[in-house]
């Protein structure tokens, strides 16, 4: 099967969130705790990182997701990894609710479904050596059936990286091979889904094409399914078969790669792409997109974005505009879509 | 006409575990005109910000400066004493770290420390400092910049710090500034947002700008010249158009063929092998001998520089070609 064929062609979604929300309770400190406590000041407020969002993720795509610090990316991945469980809404995984799975199930799913971390230092415990890292987990659950030696060889080699230099320390190398070291890790418990969260983010550009360049082999190989983090949109385009944006806390656009970069249709999807950085000889402009992501704490009525939105009107200060499919697998959320309707 | 900075056959050494000197920067040379922004663009570790700090004169002890000239309006001031590299930092060459928290004082409001920064080069009342600050604020699109002045640092984002450490550094109007990756940590829209700001202001007074980066499509759209960092040396420099439309040297080369594209969609993106070896372990002779696909015997003798200050190359075997 090609890579396309295996996009279109695929009936259950692997993943599926339905009305996912998540909110944090922001952590007050001792005296704020005393302050609540006698009434002397107002509860510490909720964040609100993810609200009601819908994403389906099918069988062997790319799904690029993209935003401003802050809007709840990871929050959206960790979710999809099924390390932290939502405050609202369902994730369904193969079919099946995850919050109803037990037993073998629960463990299959949670091997399944692997993520890579933001910061690869701070993923990698300091005093475990490179073989350990990789032996640890796929130990823990059984899943080496020979040598262990050979195990972790394999999946370093799949990585990328020297076995020869697996007794070593993860601080003994460089950042492109620690990215290495977490992606060997993370394979080694034979996932069928990777959340990718700015995987590449602290790499220069030499090795960052080496790292891209292995996750597309692997898809290939192990017919990999990936939810990719990034804020780098000249990364997302490059990588992703569909791209999801972003925006406080709420997916406001999905669509195939070559659409969304073409055809963006929510206002902030169009000044976002604006900044994709090219190599393009000859002095430009940067243009600045209106104000900053308000706070998630205190997040504006409406649309969120009608803040910085150069068409916000009276609607969109009152009024959540809903999603629509403005053309075949491109969703937009925006008021300005029903107008063109009628 | 003199120009303003004329960095000639620069040299930065750090103490090395041998007890020999190991070359952060080694025999860099470039020149910049008043008014002109040069990208220095390389991998980390390639000697960026270290080139930046020896022309502020804040290389950290046991690093020194350990050869070569900086001439800034025709003065050498590579070994310069404190007393009058003091009196040009801030006031006629400032930097914009990376981090903003390099510049700003966690304990102190925002107003407190630019009327520092001010009374630290002139002599003006408190009203008018204060009046200064709040116009500089202003200026890098801080909204009411009035009361923004009794804020402290962590009141505010990190893209709107970043606008008030350039701010600061605009405040006595630079002839030079040096911007290290001033924008590496912030998102695209806040990214564009402050360079925006910076082309403004530069256009409108005139500074010459380093700007540091890894980031080539930025470097694309905002510079005058580039210049190429590998190991400790300038590889490749000249005019920003020649040089990213027919790279010579092939770590240039390689180095833009890596950036994704929007032709690269869906294929592999073309990569450069291996890592950047550590200073201690820079091979001799052309230091990207290890790396280079063209590379012969030749290169095991150090590539001089093959043309003039503004534009050159130190490689062998250089492309030829422009890349398609
Ligand atoms: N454990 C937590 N406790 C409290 N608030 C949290 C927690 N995790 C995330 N948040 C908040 O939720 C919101 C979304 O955070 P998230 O980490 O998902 O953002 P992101 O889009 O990944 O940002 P970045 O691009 O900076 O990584 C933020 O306002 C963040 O401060
Ligand atoms: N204070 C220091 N002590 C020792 N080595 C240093 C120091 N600062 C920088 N170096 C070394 O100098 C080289 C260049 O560093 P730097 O200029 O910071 O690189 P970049 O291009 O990433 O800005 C690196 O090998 C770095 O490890
Ligand atoms: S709903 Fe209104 S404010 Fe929101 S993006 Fe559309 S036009 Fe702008
Ligand atoms: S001098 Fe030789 S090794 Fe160095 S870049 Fe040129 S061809 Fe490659
Ligand atoms: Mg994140
Ligand atoms: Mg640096």
């Amino acid at each position: 099967m090609t890579m396309a064929e295996t996009v279109a062609g695929a009936s259950t979604p692997l993943l599926e969130l339905r009305k996912v929300s998540c909110r944090f309770g922001a952590r007050p400190d001792l005296a704020a705790r005393i302050a609540i406590a006698l009434g002397a000041a107002k509860p510490f407020p909720i964040i609100h990182a993810l609200d009601k969002v819908d994403l389906t993720i099918r069988k062997g795509e790319v799904l690029g997701l993209v935003g401003e610090s802050g809007c709840g990316k990871s929050t959206l991945g960790r979710i999809a990894a099924g390390i932290l469980p939502p405050s609202e809404g369902q994730v369904f995984w193969k079919g099946e609710d995850r919050a109803t799975l037990r037993g073998s199930r629960q463990r299959d799913a949670d091997l399944e479904a692997q993520m890579i971390f933001q910061n690869p230092m701070a993923a990698l415990n300091p005093r475990m050596t490179v073989e350990k890292l990789v032996a640890e987990a796929p130990g823990i659950h059984g899943l080496i059936k020979g040598s262990t030696g050979s195990y972790v060889d394999d999946y370093l080699t799949k990585a990328g990286f020297d076995p020869a230099m697996k007794k070593r320390l993860p601080h003994q190398f460089s950042g492109g091979q620690r990215a290495r070291v977490n992606i060997a890790r993370a394979l080694a418990v034979q996932p069928d889904f990777l959340v990718c969260d700015e995987s590449v983010a602290a790499l220069d550009v030499s090795i960052q094409a080496q790292i891209l360049n292995l996750f597309m082999d692997l898809r290939e190989q192990l017919d990999l399914t990936y939810l990719f983090v990034s804020h780098d949109l000249g990364v997302v385009e490059h990588i992703s078969d569909r791209v999801a944006i972003m925006y406080l806390g709420r997916v406001i656009e999905e669509a195939p790669v070559a659409e969304i970069f073409s055809r963006p249709n929510h206002p902030y999807t169009q000044q976002l792409l604006a900044e994709v950085p090219r190599i393009r000889p000859g002095k430009r402009r940067f243009a600045a997109m209106k104000g900053e992501l308000p706070s998630p704490l205190n997040p504006p009525k409406g649309c969120h974005f009608h803040p910085r939105c150069p068409h916000a009107h009276d609607r969109c200060r009152i009024e959540v505009p809903q999603k629509r499919e403005i053309a075949p697998g491109h969703i937009s959320a925006c008021h300005l879509n029903d107008k063109q309707a009628v | 006409m003199t120009a303003l900075l004329e960095v000639r056959n620069l040299v930065t050494e750090f103490p090395g575990e041998a007890g020999n000197g190991l070359r952060a920067v080694d025999d860099v040379s470039f020149r910049l005109g008043r008014g002109e922004v040069l990208g220095l663009v390389g991998e980390s570790g390639s000697g960026k910000s270290v080139t930046g700090f020896s022309i502020m004169g804040l290389v950290d002890w046991p690093g020194r400066v350990a050869g070569g000239q900086i001439l800034f309006d025709g003065e050498d001031i590579a070994r310069a004493d404190e007393e009058t590299r003091r009196s040009l930092r801030g006031r006629r060459i400032a930097m914009v770290f990376q981090d903003p928290m390099m510049t700003l004082n966690p304990v102190l409001r925002i107003g407190t420390q630019m009327t520092e920064a001010l009374h630290a080069h002139e002599r003006m009342s408190a009203t008018a400092a204060r009046e200064r600050a709040r116009d500089a604020l202003g200026l890098v699109g801080i909204p009411s910049p009035e009361e923004r002045l009794d804020a402290y640092p962590h009141q505010f984002s990190g893209g709107m710090r970043q606008r008030v450490a350039i701010a600061i550094a605009l405040l006595h109007r630079p002839d030079l500034i040096i911007a290290d990756e001033p924008t590496t940590a912030l998102d695209v829209t806040i990214q564009a947002q402050i360079i925006s700001e910076f082309q403004k202001l530069t256009e409108d007074q005139g500074t010459a700008v380093i700007w540091i980066t890894h980031d080539l499509a930025i470097v694309s759209g905002l510079a005058d010249r580039i210049a190429v960092m590998y190991g400790g040396r300038i590889v490749e420099t000249g005019n920003i158009e020649d040089v990213l439309v027919a790279p010579k040297h092939p770590y240039t080369h390689g180095l833009i063929r890596s950036v994704p594209s929007q032709n690269s969609r869906g294929h592999r993106l073309a990569q450069i092998p291996g890592v950047t070896p550590s200073l201690a372990r820079m091979p001799e002779g052309c230091a990207f001998r290890t790396r280079c696909e063209r590379a012969t015997d030749a290169c095991t003798a150090r590539p001089g520089r093959f043309g003039d200050v503004l534009a050159y190359h130190r490689c062998f075997h250089p492309h030829e070609e422009a890349l398609v």
